[in-house]
């Protein structure tokens, strides 16, 4: 292990981590959205990013889609999975909602790693395309194209998240359910159908989001312990609930991995990103955007 | 507290001698193939007692237990091993020894965890496990990293191979039993409970929330310990993906949840019924088949009884004693009030 501490290392790291990081925050958003209205940790949402990862795999392989254009068929389809799981496993949980999500979702993730295990098996799959063998170059450091187009369809998407969130009807009914739900119901909002729908947005985002990470990493029906664990930390460091938070959260923690693991501390990224976030829990146990946890009513 | 009916109260102190009896003499009894199961069974039901200890108590979920069981079969594989020690009876007296490292392990991290509350608390738990995950990888020097440690053969003779293991668990899974007992009736659990229910009335109402709950989490953390090395001495070795494993934590949170969260029986009967279940699918393990049958089982557990089978039953019970006009009280088993009813 050398251990190179020039700029150019630094600034590859930083650059590197900007780009994954933007794919991290779609997957992170999603999840951070449906914390922040439905009020559940939804831990399926890594079983979602493989699902969608393995469906991009499917519409390449058997229909020669592109990846990109696959999104036009796979983030409808798991839309329309978030619709049917929020109104199967997520509405009726009535009491300890945030207690029982995570183990409920918890099920869904393990109904979704066995059925991908039946189909697929457990051998380690990458998308491919030509944009993820083919790249260019900044400093001395070699991209490949697909970051770059994820780091485009991830802007994309969450401006378009943001313009529904901020400046329509129904962002206003979301962010009323994120304040208070009890009052957005009592103003005559729709709760369950916003809660729906809002749900369904976050496992469509975290598609788009599965198709970048399989273009990047390769992947198992096993990968989304790991996947999980990244995004919870990000929206811990984000600030739970917070939409901003999850893209500013990513890109931090990409940022700490790449950095430290482009300067030679390859094995330690993760300990010194972890590391960090339990810092940062003893000062500001709330994240960066939270807000303090207060009473229920 | 009313007075209960003299029935009731014998036989609230002839279920637990009974079922122990009856835990005493099952290996003697037993089908020999049932040993593995019996082994398994014992091990999970003391952890989910222990784990029932700080979060069923507490109401703070955590999904980290399996740090502590990682920290107790590392101390057992690891000291044994540099050691050079012999196998054989000898070694259960490290059990304890990692049960104390696990307990002395969980006041620095929960000093840390116990900072955050609710939500956050889950996730940073589970956080936590993948943390020691990696160090246990990397940390070659210590643990082997991934290629694991091998601990001493036992050298018992495989007629009655399970046996020490097995009373050994019983033993500590009556100790943690006793605790969570002595807890749940002491002044202190009462406090724990009034956390779960409020944690910040708690605290106006003068109980040292901070303390309490780091106490009953290194509580906690000891018996875990223990788990561990029992665990780790009965496989013969450790791995971190085996030992630091979130998935453990969770199946150990579905069964304190199948058997009832907060309640001294629940945790025991959930154990038996999920590993049993377990045991019984494992066998025919085919990729994938495994995971569904378990998430099958969560979704049902958690919609269909997510007051868990001890409060269902003891609902059942007692609607069924009130019907028939046997003038019982209205006061359930555990004598609990039905749930938490929050948010």
């Amino acid at each position: 292990m050398t251990i190179d501490l020039s700029p150019i290392n630094i600034f590859d790291g930083i650059l590197g981590g900007i780009l994954t990081g933007t794919i991290y925050a779609l997957m992170a958003t999603g999840l951070s959205l449906i914390f922040g209205v439905l009020d559940i940790i939804d831990v399926a949402q890594a079983g979602y990013v493989i699902l969608a990862a393995y469906l991009s795999l499917v519409l390449e392989q058997a229909f020669h889609i592109d990846l990109f254009l696959g999104l036009l068929i796979t983030m409808p389809l798991m839309f329309g999975l978030g619709l049917l799981v929020e109104l199967v496993f997520i509405r009726p949980i009535k009491r300890d909602r945030t207690q029982l999500s995570i183990l409920v979702t918890f099920g869904i993730g393990l109904l979704i790693e066995g059925l991908l295990g039946i189909k697929f098996g457990t051998t380690e799959q990458e998308l491919k395309a030509w944009y993820v063998t083919d790249g260019f170059k900044v400093a001395n450091f070699y991209i490949a194209y697909v970051y770059l187009f994820a780091f485009i369809l991830a802007v994309v998407l969450l401006a378009a998240l943001f313009f529904l969130l901020y400046r329509t009807k129904f962002g206003r009914s979301v962010r009323a359910l994120m304040q208070n739900r009890t009052a957005a119901q009592l103003i005559g909002i729709n709760v369950e159908r916003v809660s729906a729908i809002t749900f369904a947005i976050g496992v469509a985002l975290t598609a788009a989001g599965g198709m970048a990470y399989g273009a990047t990493t390769p992947f198992n029906n096993n990968s989304w312990y790991d996947i999980i664990t990244r995004l919870f930390a990000i929206i811990i460091l984000g600030g739970l609930g917070s939409v901003p938070g999850a893209l500013i959260g990513a890109i931090i923690m990409l940022v700490t991995f790449d950095v430290t693991s482009a300067v030679g501390f390859t094995v330690w990224s993760p300990v010194v990103f972890f590391g960090a976030l339990a810092l940062l829990l003893l000062f500001r146990p709330q994240g960066i955007f939270g807000q303090v946890a207060t009473r229920k009513q | 507290m009313k007075q209960q009916p003299l029935s009731a109260r014998t036989l609230k102190i002839a279920w637990p001698l009974l079922l122990l009896a009856a835990a005493t003499v099952f290996p003697l009894v037993a089908d020999p193939a049932m040993g593995n199961v019996a082994v398994l069974t014992l091990l999970y039901a003391a952890a989910a007692v222990s784990w029932n200890i700080f979060s069923g108590y507490t109401g703070y979920i955590s999904l980290g237990h399996a740090t502590f069981f990682g920290f107790g079969a590392y101390t057992m594989a690891i000291i044994s091993v540099n050691q050079h020690l012999p196998g054989g009876f000898g070694l259960f007296l490290l059990v304890p020894v990692a049960g104390v490292v696990a307990a002395l392990v969980a006041i620095p991290i929960g000093w840390i965890l116990l900072r955050t509350r609710g939500h956050a608390f889950v996730i940073i738990t589970l956080i936590t496990v993948f943390i020691f995950q990696l160090l246990a990888t990397n940390l070659r020097g210590l643990t082997e990293g991934s290629a694991g440690i091998f601990l001493p053969f036992t050298g018992f003779d495989p007629d009655w191979f399970l046996l020490p293991f097995y009373y050994i668990e019983l033993g500590v899974l009556v100790l943690a039993v006793l605790v969570s007992w002595y807890i749940r009736n002491s002044k202190y659990g009462l406090g724990l409970l009034a956390i779960r229910d409020d944690e910040d009335r708690a605290e106006g109402l003068g109980v040292r929330t901070g303390g309490s709950k780091l106490i009953a989490l290194i509580i906690s953390a000891f018996f875990m310990g223990m788990v561990g090395a029992i665990h780790a001495y009965f496989l013969g070795a450790v791995y971190p993906q085996q030992v630091f494993d979130p998935a453990l934590t969770i199946i150990i949170v579905l069964m304190a949840f199948l058997g009832g969260l907060g309640t001294l029986s629940g945790p025991i009967l959930g154990a038996v019924v999920l590993e049993v279940a377990q045991q019984y699918f494992g066998l025919n393990s085919q990729i994938g088949y495994y995971q569904i049958v378990l998430g099958a089982l969560f979704l049902i557990v958690m919609l269909l009884l997510p007051q868990g089978i001890v409060r269902s039953l003891a609902r059942l019970w007692n609607a069924w004693r009130v019907r028939s006009g046997a003038g019982g009280s209205p006061v359930a088993p555990e004598r609990q009030p039905a749930v938490v009813e929050k948010g």
